[in-house]
């Protein structure tokens, strides 16, 4: 299990490198990039902050509930980005190797799905005119 | 009893700091916590929810604190 949370660019040749598997037919990835507009309005950055310690915690959570639904689960990696990003950076990636690929895009969509919903790490998106913490107001 | 709670995102701006000192009834539950917290800082009850992390897990609406337990306050996450 190789789980990181980062402040630095993220090498995603290597996230990729590090569940290559001598038993998977499948390696299965998910790379979510900074986009440039959000519900109309013109993004210029997002800042990520995150409780490192739990943000850290919970991934590997995520990832353990991911090897106990997928026992077939060769490997499993998770990288996500901290700080300022700009547009089009890399803020996360998710790659796992699986003998077929059926069980690897299942595995990879519930890992990072289940990551939004539980990992403590906060996006504020920057405007040109201001600044919204997503998800922060119904 | 005395405890310290971490905040981060919205809540870290609403209250105007990254720590928060808070005295609180002994074996205060994670629920009273948060009620007092309403209290005190109301634009956190406008949030869309925000839940206690106790020893970076999730805490159970009926735990009760303990003073040194490491303490947060988690605003809706927005990772990914």
């Amino acid at each position: 299990m190789h789980i990181f949370l980062t402040d630095q660019p993220i090498d995603v040749a290597a996230v990729l490198a590090s569940v290559q598997d001598e038993g998977a037919g499948a390696v299965n990835s998910f790379i979510g990039t900074v986009r440039n507009q959000s519900t109309g309005r013109r993004v210029v950055r997002l800042d990520y902050e995150a409780y490192d310690a739990m943000a850290v915690h919970q991934m590997r959570r995520v990832a353990e509930q991911a090897q106990e639904m997928w026992p077939m689960l060769r490997q499993v990696a998770v990288t996500h980005r901290k700080g300022r990003l700009d547009i089009g950076d890399v803020a996360v990636v998710v790659a796992v190797s699986t003998p077929h690929r059926a069980d690897s895009f299942a595995a990879c969509q519930f890992i990072i799905d289940t990551i939004k919903q539980v990992v403590p790490i906060w996006k504020k998106e920057e405007y040109e005119d201001g600044s919204v913490w997503v998800a922060a107001h119904p | 009893m005395k405890l310290k709670i971490a905040l981060f995102g919205i809540a870290k701006e609403i209250v105007g700091s990254s720590q928060l000192d808070l005295t609180a009834p002994d074996q205060q539950s994670v629920t009273g916590l948060m009620d007092q917290l309403r209290g005190q800082y109301p634009a956190l009850g406008e949030l869309t929810s925000f839940a206690v992390a106790v020893n970076s897990e999730y805490a159970a609406a009926d735990y009760r604190l303990q003073e040194n337990d490491e303490i947060a306050l988690i605003p809706p996450v927005s990772g990914g």
